[in-house]
């Protein structure tokens, strides 16, 4: 009772942080904001969810970016149906690389989702004619029946049950008995697997809504911005949505969102004060948060919590396991 | 025909980087059970280093070839003691985090201090124009570059075969536990040998330097092709890497000849269909789920 009162909570803290959001910061960085924080949930449902470190979440926010910023110039249709069209191709794209990825788990997972993500990044650089390789896609148009939404502050908050609906959708997928599963799975794939599910489908369709909700988050991107750029599709991107999640915490779900709006404001502060040197900065973060920080900022408070009430047991932190031979991965 | 010739040694050239690489990733990854991602961010500052040499002090390319590694060598053992060695408990995964983070540092070092244009480095004059083989001219330099790296591949090869540490480091890569079980102590061996591994990617970047455009990007694009490689020819496995090293190289070149389109994302390609048939790599071992 309490706690699910202490979540209603929350809950009220969080949405009225998102729409408080582009009076508290530049409306284009809000907007940022809140695309990166659906990538970054996204990406936390697989990995700290599923138990599956995907390297190459750009693959699906870059190629969402893209097909939406297509039908939106193309077809001249409202943005939301512009950004569900990519969230689709997205998933359609996710299929395939699902269903190889799954196939190695571990690290190996992460090195070959990055390859895939590549492919991606090289498809999109070659694809000259739809895609505008290096120039990048430019004049993604921002329709909804005539209503004007070229200042900023008004596309957020269109935008913004768009990015609530995705992470309602998140929330939806880990409270449900198939969010279950993939804890377990997460926890001990095997046991799963001898309780008769079949394991791989399981992460291929988490995998599946993972992309679909980075999709939607990228084609808003390209909404936003006006543009899908090959930066989109590029490791970099599936690099910084992965210290996100790294950084708000593995598995708490809204702890990705915090940790992306962090990023997205330490990067503008800097980029605003002229430092050149942005991803020398994320790459620090990164450095620090794995060697010392490695609960993140929700999962950090969560144990501070928990073992301050004194009950149950603190949380361990994600992955303390000792390193196992790599050749003991189990080969599916 | 001719062309078919040429495009093979090509691609025999760039696989050389490839199994430079791949040895270096595997035998890291052997011993510390860590991908090091940073592996193509110490390949680039291989080449920096070429580059810097000469620039600063007018020193040519064999004393490059001659110090470099050894500088990266040590850089490796810092990097070890004082980074990846703290997560020696964990997860991988945190390892592979880490060392990403290490190369964006790395990279943003160096292009605040270069930008991003290539430098520009020429192949010692012993090494310029080219051989002739009769059907075709093939620059020297890139005959040097082959038959170097094929020497290097041997040399380890010996290494790792004939000498007791080699032994043990190949023991230690290969079966990690029994090695240990066997009553070998594996962890002194963990620091040098990560050395060593960045010291290979060095001695790369120093290859590269006057056949490649040296930007501070040129390690991280290249180091994903890499991943696939070793995935390619199973991570555990330093004999498989190299030859996936080689193999992918050349078939790359030869897709250049008739698709070119094709040829960047071959590997991939190549990858996926490993994957669907091999899930372990060419020369990885299967392991039976538990």
């Amino acid at each position: 009772m309490i706690a699910r009162r202490l979540g209603l909570g929350w809950l009220a803290v969080g949405l009225a942080a998102a729409v408080a959001l582009p009076w508290l910061v530049y409306p284009p960085v809000a907007l940022d904001i809140a695309c990166w924080a659906l990538f970054a949930v996204a990406l936390d449902l697989l990995l700290g969810f599923t138990g599956l470190l995907s390297f190459g979440h750009a693959a699906f926010w870059g190629s969402s970016a893209y097909a939406t910023g297509l039908v939106a110039i193309h077809t001249g249709l409202p943005f939301p149906v512009a950004v569900l069209a990519g969230a689709v191709v997205a998933m359609v794209l996710a299929v395939p690389i699902g269903v190889l990825s799954v196939r190695r788990t571990g690290i190996y997972f992460a090195m070959v989702t990055l390859a895939f993500a590549q492919t991606v990044y090289f498809g999109a650089n070659q694809w000259r004619s739809v895609t505008g390789g290096e120039n990048g896609l430019q004049g993604v148009p921002r329709e909804l029946g005539g209503v004007d939404l070229s200042d900023p502050f008004v596309f957020y908050y269109f935008a913004l049950p768009l990015v609530l609906a995705g992470l309602f959708a998140a929330w939806r997928v880990v409270r449900s008995p198939f969010g279950r599963v993939l804890v377990a799975i997460r926890d001990n794939p095997a046991r799963v697997r001898a309780l008769g599910y079949p394991v791989e489908r399981y992460e291929v369709l988490a995998i599946v809504l993972s992309a679909g909700l980075a999709g939607v988050a990228g084609g808003l991107f390209a909404v936003g911005h006006g543009f899908a750029s090959l930066q989109e599709v590029y490791w970099t991107t599936s690099g910084k949505v992965v210290i996100m999640t790294v950084l708000g915490g593995i598995g708490t779900l809204w702890g990705a969102a915090i940790g992306a709006a962090l990023l997205v404001l330490v990067e503008d502060q800097l980029a605003t004060a002229g430092f050149d040197g942005i991803n020398l900065v994320t790459g620090l973060v990164f450095v620090v948060v794995v060697l010392l920080f490695r609960r993140g900022i929700v999962g950090t408070v969560r144990h501070l919590l928990r073992s301050r009430r004194g009950r149950g047991l603190p949380d361990p932190e994600p992955g303390v396991e000792p390193a196992s031979a790599p050749e003991v991965e189990p080969v599916r | 025909m001719v062309d078919l010739l040429q495009q093979v040694f090509n691609g025999l050239v760039s696989g050389s980087f490839y199994a430079l690489l791949a040895l270096g990733l595997a035998v890291i990854f052997g011993m510390l059970g860590v991908v090091n991602f940073a592996h193509g961010a110490f390949y680039m500052l291989g080449a920096f280093g070429t580059y810097i040499l000469l620039d600063s002090w007018g020193l040519g390319f064999w004393v490059a070839l001659l110090v470099v590694p050894p500088v990266l060598f040590v850089l490796g053992l810092v990097l070890e003691r004082t980074l990846v060695h703290r997560l020696r408990e964990l997860d991988p995964l945190y390892g592979f985090l880490l060392t990403f983070g290490v190369t964006l540092i790395l990279q943003d070092l160096v292009r605040r201090e270069y930008g991003v244009q290539s430098q520009p480095y020429q192949a010692p004059s012993a090494l310029s124009g080219s051989v002739d083989f009769g059907l075709f001219d093939y620059p020297t330099y890139q005959v040097f570059v082959l038959v170097f790296s094929v020497a290097t591949c041997v040399l380890v090869w010996l290494l790792f075969t004939r000498t007791r540490v080699g032994v043990v480091v190949r023991a230690a890569t290969e079966r990690a536990e029994l090695t240990r079980a066997l009553g070998i102590d594996v962890g002194r061996w963990v620091t040098p040998v990560f050395g060593f591994g960045i010291a290979l990617a060095g001695l790369a970047g120093v290859l590269a330097a006057p056949m490649r455009a040296i930007t501070p990007l040129m390690g991280a694009d290249l180091i994903i092709v890499v991943f696939a490689v070793v995935v390619i020819g199973g991570l555990g496995s330093i004999f498989g890497s190299v030859v996936a090293g080689f193999v992918v190289g050349m078939l790359q070149a030869v897709a250049n000849l008739y698709v070119p389109a094709l040829s960047q994302t071959l590997v991939f390609v190549l990858m996926a269909a490993v994957l669907l048939w091999r899930p372990a790599g060419l020369f990885g071992r299967e392991e039976r789920v538990a």
